[in-house]
C-alpha cells in the first residue's frame, strides 16, 4: 500500500468535475484507491464519495492505493492534484 | 464526533417527538463550551453541599426538585454550594418544566461563563430525549462504501465493488416504491450493542445518486419525498459480487453474518450476472427477514417438514414391511 498526502490547489475545491476526473484516472488502474479527510475514508472510484468528502481549497487529504499497480496509480492521482485538475 | 459544543446542541435539527425544545436564556458566552460525554447529572447532591464524585463534565439538569431546593437556598441565603458548583467547568445547566432561574443564579452562572438553557419539557421526558440524542452523537462510527435502502421496512445495506451495480439496484428498488437513505457513502453509528443506524455522511448531499451514463440525480426531486429517508437501522447486509463459477453460493438458507462495529448483521451474498434480477432478490430477502422477525424461518420450517415427512414415511415403510413378515 502506498500513502501520499496531497493538497487541494484549485480554488473551487473538489466539486463534480474534479471528482469525475479522479474517478476516471483511478479506473485506469487495477489498484484500489482510498481518500481520507478528517477521519472519513471513502472509495476513490466513486464520484459521490469524493464529493461527500467536502475537500475545499487548501484542504489536505491522504490518498492511498493498494494493488498490483499501486505505484503508478498513486503517481497519477498525485499529478492530478498538482495540476489543479486542469483548472 | 470530535467536538460537540452547547451551540451544536441548540442547533440540532430534531423533529417531532425528539424535539428537545431548548432555548438559551442566559450566559451566551458559555455556548462554546464542549460536551465530552453522554452522561447527564442531576445536581441535587452538590447543591446540598456534597461534591464527592460530582460529574462536573456532564450537562446539569435542574428538574422541579432542584428548582424548589434552589428557591429554599435563596430564601435562606445559602448560596455557597451554588458558587462552588459553578467553580467547576460544567458544560451547561438546563432548567426543565419551563422553570426560570433567579437573577442571583444567572449572575453566578454568567460570572463563571456558563450558559443557562431552558426547556418546556418535564425532566423525565427531557432527560430521556437528551440521553438518546447524546448517545447517537457520541456513538462509535464508521463510513463504508455501499448503498442503504429501506425495503418493506427493513434497512438493507448493499455493498460490493465499484461498478457491480449497487446504485442501479437501488434505483430499481426506489422505482418499486422503496426508500433511499444514502448512496455510495453510508455512515454507520453504533447506538447500542444491538442497534446499528445508517445515514448519509452529509445531509446536504444526501439522497443524490450517481448513475453511469446519466450523471448525478436528486432522488427526492425525481421520485418525491416518499422515496427518501434520513436514517434507518441496518438489519440486512447484501453483498453483490461478480458471479464466480468456482464459488459455492448459499442454496438452502444458511445464516451468514457480518460484524460491523461489533454488531452481527445477517448477510447475503448475491452473485450478479446479466439477466439476474437483483432487486427482486433483495425484495424477497427483505420479506424473508420480516418473516424471521415474526419467528418464521422458511428454510428451517421446510427442513422440519422434510424431516417429519421422512420420519413418517420410514415409519410407514417399517410398519408395512413388518406386516408382510408377520
Amino acid at each position: 500500500m502506498i500513502e501520499r498526502e496531497v493538497e487541494v490547489l484549485n480554488r473551487a475545491g473538489i466539486h463534480a468535475r474534479p471528482a469525475a476526473l479522479i474517478v476516471k484516472v483511478a479506473n485506469q488502474f487495477a489498484s484500489n484507491l482510498y481518500m481520507e479527510k478528517d477521519k472519513m475514508k471513502i472509495n476513490g472510484k466513486s464520484i459521490m464519495g469524493i464529493i461527500t468528502l467536502g475537500a475545499a481549497y487548501k484542504s489536505r487529504l491522504m490518498i492511498s492505493t493498494e494493488g498490483p499497480d499501486e505505484q503508478e496509480a498513486a503517481d497519477a492521482i498525485e499529478q492530478l492534484f498538482l495540476n489543479r485538475f486542469e483548472e | 464526533m470530535a467536538e460537540f459544543s452547547i451551540l451544536d446542541l441548540l442547533d440540532l435539527d430534531l423533529k417531532e417527538h425528539n424535539h428537545l425544545q431548548l432555548t438559551c436564556i442566559a450566559g451566551r458566552s458559555g455556548l462554546s463550551r464542549k460536551v465530552t460525554n453522554s452522561k447527564i447529572s442531576r445536581p441535587g447532591l452538590p447543591l446540598s453541599g456534597f461534591f464527592e464524585e460530582f460529574s462536573h463534565e456532564s450537562i446539569q439538569v435542574f428538574g422541579r426538585g432542584e428548582q424548589q431546593y434552589l428557591k429554599k437556598l435563596e430564601t435562606e441565603d445559602h448560596l455557597e454550594s451554588l458558587e462552588r458548583l459553578f467553580s467547576y467547568p460544567i458544560p451547561t445547566c438546563i432548567f426543565c418544566d419551563g422553570g426560570k432561574p433567579s437573577l442571583r443564579f444567572i449572575e453566578i452562572a454568567e460570572r463563571s461563563g456558563c450558559s443557562i438553557l431552558q426547556t418546556a419539557l418535564g425532566s423525565a421526558d427531557f432527560t430521556r430525549g437528551l440521553i438518546q440524542m447524546l448517545d447517537e452523537i457520541f456513538a462509535e462510527t464508521i463510513t463504508i462504501h455501499g448503498v442503504l435502502v429501506e425495503v418493506y421496512g427493513i434497512g438493507v445495506l448493499i455493498t460490493g465493488e465499484s461498478g457491480v451495480g449497487k446504485s442501479e439496484t437501488a434505483l430499481e428498488l426506489i422505482e418499486r416504491g422503496h426508500r433511499l437513505i444514502s448512496d455510495d457513502t453510508v455512515k454507520l453509528r453504533k447506538i447500542s450493542d444491538t442497534y446499528l443506524i445508517g445515514s448519509g455522511e452529509n445531509p446536504l448531499l444526501a439522497h443524490h445518486m450517481e448513475i453511469r451514463g446519466i450523471g448525478i440525480l436528486n432522488l427526492a426531486n425525481l421520485f418525491g419525498v416518499g422515496s427518501i429517508r434520513d436514517k434507518k437501522q441496518v438489519q440486512l447486509l447484501v453483498h453483490l459480487e461478480e458471479w464466480d463459477p468456482n464459488k459455492n453460493y448459499d442454496r438452502i438458507g444458511e445464516e451468514l453474518t457480518e460484524t460491523l462495529l461489533g454488531i452481527a448483521v445477517p448477510k447475503l451474498e448475491i452473485p450478479v450476472k446479466p439477466g439476474r434480477n437483483v432487486p427482486i432478490i433483495i425484495e424477497t430477502a427483505a420479506r424473508n427477514e420480516r418473516l424471521k422477525k415474526l419467528g418464521y424461518y422458511s428454510a428451517k420450517e421446510f427442513d422440519q417438514s422434510v424431516l417429519k415427512w421422512l420420519e413418517s414415511e420410514s415409519a410407514r415403510n417399517l410398519y408395512y414391511s413388518n406386516e408382510e413378515t408377520f
